[in-house]
């Protein structure tokens, strides 16, 4: 048990999944206008990563990484086999949600089709696969690592929100001032560090 | 001929896709700790881009215009796993640095985005320019924003040491934070040129990039972002 809070706090504060492993920048920059929004494409993340971890765990235990099948040597199909999973589960999901939670799709149904491209689905799956997780420990990291994303996407649409209308030098308006905020706000997450 | 030379033109200064397209963001900021590792990352990037772009436009009457997502992806992936067996095999050492970063070479929206936006629709030898151009474009982006943070943060440059014995390195120019400063530097800068070419009454093209909205976006019918857009817009104009 402490041992998956350990990793949770790791991959959600310590390991920042956008601040200091640069995954899932795109919709970091692009998605950070307001609040709402971003608070949405941070939910829509927090669903698809935690459901991709339990499912690519569950694909990776069974049929790539099992010794009985070739002799556990399907792991060079990974990459090719966990990004036709996600993006098959993300169009699955959004089915699923317009036809049995109509409220939920109307939260989050737009952001769903920007997640297959977000790099840190698949990361969080390749990460999980490196570092030997069970499937149980690959579901916490996963929802853990989405969680530090919401956390940091709300921050910087907040952040964006105050800054919009700041007297920002020329040549620093639009993307070079929403990556020096991005940058203190990689510095403060350096406060984390000394956690675990 | 003059097409190919024109691709390659393209993708290295026209739209070039660090500074212009800003496509690529994560291994841009992830691998460019210091140039050799910039440099690996743009060629390994190249070489998947070229191949995909090639069997890309070789199939494109082949692949069936509603199914041709999942297909690109298909292609890509196999690339990107030739080449990671290929960086363990014969580079181990720049295979541990970059790590994690080849695999999610598949993600990389300026791969996908070429494929929809130029392979998918142009002949094979200008499709196999326009990879070549685009891969040589995120090579030199990357490679200089390497140096750069390999110069403050370790005064080094591909591991030689340059800067005097007396220079204390910046080494926060190494880590995280350091890598949003120096590309944030190298866009305003970029902005700046733009700006002062435009006042000089040159045609320039707009510089694009997610944090500047979808509108002007090459990889937008990858991306889907605009989708968002569209739909706060809606709500906006409802209430």
């Amino acid at each position: 048990m402490q041992e998956l809070l350990l990793i949770a706090v790791g991959s959600a504060f310590v390991n920042n999944v956008v601040l200091s492993q640069f995954l899932g920048i795109c919709p970091f920059l692009g998605v950070s206008k307001n609040v709402k929004t971003a608070a949405g494409m941070g939910g829509a993340v927090v669903f698809v990563i935690t459901i991709a971890s339990f499912v690519t765990g569950l694909i990776y235990r069974f049929i790539l990484g099992n010794p009985n099948i070739m002799g556990g040597e399907l792991e060079y199909l990974n990459t090719i086999v966990f990004i036709l999973v996600i993006a098959a589960l993300v169009q699955f999901v959004e089915m699923f949600l317009k036809k049995v939670m109509p409220p939920l799709y109307q939260a989050l149904g737009v952001y769903l089709p920007l997640i297959t491209t977000n790099c840190a689905v698949l990361g969080v799956a390749l990460t999980n696969v490196q570092d030997g997780y069970d499937i149980l420990t690959g579901v916490v990291n996963g929802f853990a690592t989405a969680v530090g994303f919401l956390v940091a996407i709300v921050l910087m649409a907040g952040i964006r929100e105050k800054t919009e209308h700041n007297d920002v030098p020329e040549s620093f308006k639009g993307t070079p001032i929403v990556l020096v905020t991005a940058g203190l706000m990689a510095i403060a997450f350096f406060g984390f560090s000394g956690l675990i | 001929m003059n097409k190919c030379i024109e691709r390659i033109y393209n993708g290295l200064v026209k739209e070039n896709p660090t500074f212009v397209l800003m496509l690529g963001m994560c291994p841009t900021l992830a691998v460019t700790t210091s140039a050799i590792n910039g440099i690996g990352m743009g060629l390994s990037t190249t070489a998947v881009l070229v191949m995909s772009n090639m069997l890309i436009s070789m199939l494109r009457k082949i692949i069936p215009d509603s199914v041709r997502m999942p297909a690109f992806i298909v292609v890509v992936a196999s690339f990107v796993t030739v080449v990671d067996f290929l960086l363990e095999g014969f580079v181990p050492s720049l295979y541990d640095s970059l790590g994690l970063y080849i695999p999610l070479i598949v993600v990389n929206c300026i791969i996908l985005g070429r494929a929809e936006s130029y392979a998918s629709k142009n002949p094979v030898l200008p499709s196999i320019f326009d990879g070549i151009g685009m891969g040589l474009g995120f090579t030199v982006g990357l490679t200089s924003i390497g140096i750069v943070r390999e110069l403050i943060g370790a005064g080094q440059i591909f591991g030689m040491q340059v800067m005097p014995d007396s220079y204390e390195p910046l080494t926060i120019f190494i880590l995280a934070p350091g890598a949003f400063f120096v590309l944030a530097c190298l866009v305003a800068l970029q902005n700046k040129v733009r700006n002062n070419l435009a006042k000089k009454g040159k045609q320039v093209s707009a510089a694009s990039g997610c944090a500047d909205g979808c509108a002007s976006c090459a990889s937008k019918g990858v991306c889907g972002g605009h989708l968002i857009q569209e739909e706060s817009k809606k709500k906006e104009e409802g209430a």
